[in-house]
């Protein structure tokens, strides 16, 4: 098949970039959105130019490098699958495609469609873990935990941190990021002691971060390759609500 | 500062405390659309329930009463105004380079012109005090009840005032656009809040939509049975004064004052 390509070209953090028009000709319909790019790049390197920079490892959409907002969303309009898992037998020959990488203040682009995305390790370290005692692994049943509660912190613990959330967002919001790895542990009995402290530690950072608010549009949920519901949002609202009280009344 | 008040600030300073504050004023403001809307549609029921009324509200705990909604709503409608400008501002700025192509998923349509619909809310509310509660127009403000002189006659204010074809027009829009406004509100002070869940979607959906469509009609339908003549002035001087008013008058409605019946 053959395709245009709009693509979002930035030799560096500070340049002002711009789109440029790519020309993709006989590209298998079985070849996965990133080997396309392959394709591309490797025609690209033949002419001796710069080829386009873009974010990938696994290949197998667990790993949460791969990012690119494909024609307006992120990870493309297939739901529930990052870039890496999209295959061009899901576009028409002779489509235009828009290539852009994932926007925000917080996600400053590096070169191209690649983007810094430590923001999300800063909030992580503000509280997204647990304090444990090292040594042997404890047994695994020791702490009882309902079946509802264990399925709930294993759907929010899904987030692979791609920032698609985040892509998506018109105002660039962190909140199914900060929800869903507040919540994978605040659900959990191992999460409680630390609970309020974490909520408060991620938001703040999360703030302090640049992303925005969240205004309740859920185009988060929409794009989320993990499928994490916005159910995660109203959980971080209401603990942080019940931190912030709790700090005020010095509790 | 002491440490309460540096919790306060944080919660002020933080984007969910914010929120937090958009939602709970949001829910002050909805009860009051409710209550003022409930006591609108005393106009269904006549002048003598409609200005009994008016002069319950202006008179409950010795006419401090009234001052005390005032001040609390004026107080509640500044915050949420002030949190949400905040919110907007602090919302553009976090994504300062725009999608050179963007495209929308799921977010409604009403939930993408928030401000808009906002600050047009704002006009009116103003617009609407000054016709109603203000009285800018003399001749709506010196109108005496015909069943007790000694009082204004809300009754004839609301008949006169809705005669007026642009004016019902204004109100249309304005309201319309409330409820685009109460469509996204409602159902976010449930997430806001953290009520909302996949259990509650369904049922905080229903509430939401079921509120902002009673709101519509109910605030509505008196504007429009007045303008088409379904509700009408049927005492003498208020019905002379709004064929008076409604073919030449853009402010509404001046009756002459000698035409208005003493209380005997």
């Amino acid at each position: 098949m053959n395709l245009t390509l709009k693509v979002w070209r930035q030799a560096h953090a500070d340049d002002r970039g711009e789109i440029k028009t790519y020309e993709a000709n006989d590209i298998p319909e079985e070849a996965s959105f990133l080997e396309m790019l392959d394709i591309v790049n490797e025609q690209i390197l033949e002419k001796g130019d710069d080829p386009i920079h873009f974010d990938h490892d696994c290949r197998e959409g667990i790993c949460g490098m791969c990012s690119l907002n494909i024609n307006g969303v992120p990870h493309s309009k297939e739901k529930g699958i990052t870039t890496c898992q999209v295959h061009m037998r899901k576009f028409r020959d002779g489509d235009t495609i828009w290539i852009e990488p994932f926007r925000a203040k917080a996600f400053p682009i590096v070169k191209d469609l690649v983007i810094d995305r430590t923001a999300f390790d800063r909030i992580v370290a503000a509280g997204g873990y647990v304090e444990v005692r090292t040594g042997s692994a404890v047994d695994a049943n020791s702490v009882p935990i309902s079946k509802p509660d264990a399925d709930a912190a294993f759907d929010a613990a899904a987030c692979i941190g791609c920032g698609a959330c985040v892509a998506a967002c018109k105002n660039a919001s962190a909140m199914l990021f900060v929800g869903a790895k507040a919540a994978h542990l605040n659900l959990l009995p191992q999460g409680q002691p630390e609970k309020d402290k974490r909520v408060l530690g991620m938001v703040r950072q999360m703030d302090a971060e640049g992303f925005g608010n969240c205004t309740n549009q859920y185009e988060c949920e929409a794009v989320c390759p993990k499928e994490i519901s916005a159910d995660v949002i109203a959980k971080l609202n209401r603990d942080y609500a019940k931190a912030a009280v709790k700090e005020a009344v010095g509790r | 500062m002491n440490s309460l008040g540096k919790s306060l600030c944080a919660f002020w300073n933080s984007s969910i405390g914010k929120k937090i504050v958009v939602a709970v004023t949001g829910i002050l403001l909805v009860g009051f659309l409710l209550g003022h809307m409930a006591g609108n549609l005393l106009v269904f029921a006549g002048r003598e329930a409609m200005n009994d009324y008016a002069y319950f509200l202006h008179h409950m705990l010795h006419g401090a009463g009234i001052w005390f909604a005032r001040i609390g709503l004026l107080v509640a409608v500044v915050l949420h105004i002030v949190a949400t400008v905040s919110l907007t501002l602090h919302n553009k700025a976090s994504r300062q380079e725009k999608y050179e192509h963007e495209a929308t998923v799921q977010a409604s349509r009403s939930s993408r012109m928030m401000i808009v619909s906002g600050l047009i809310i704002l006009a009116f509310i103003i617009f609407h005090i000054l016709h109603f509660t203000v009285r800018v127009d003399s001749g709506l403000a010196d109108l005496k009840d015909p069943l007790d002189a000694s009082r204004h006659d809300t009754y004839g204010m609301v008949i006169a005032g809705f005669n007026v074809p642009w004016v019902v027009l204004f109100y249309v829009v304005a309201i319309s656009l409330l409820c685009s406004h109460l469509s996204h509100g409602i159902a976010s002070i449930f997430q806001t809040l953290g009520l909302r869940s996949a259990k509650t979607e369904k049922a905080t959906k229903a509430l939401s939509w079921g509120i902002t469509i009673l709101l519509w009609i109910g605030f509505l339908i008196i504007p429009l049975t007045v303008l088409l003549n379904i509700v009408n002035d049927k005492e003498a001087a208020g019905q002379a004064a709004i064929e008076n008013s409604a073919v030449h008058n853009l402010t509404g409605y001046r009756p002459s004052l000698n035409q208005v019946p003493s209380a005997e």
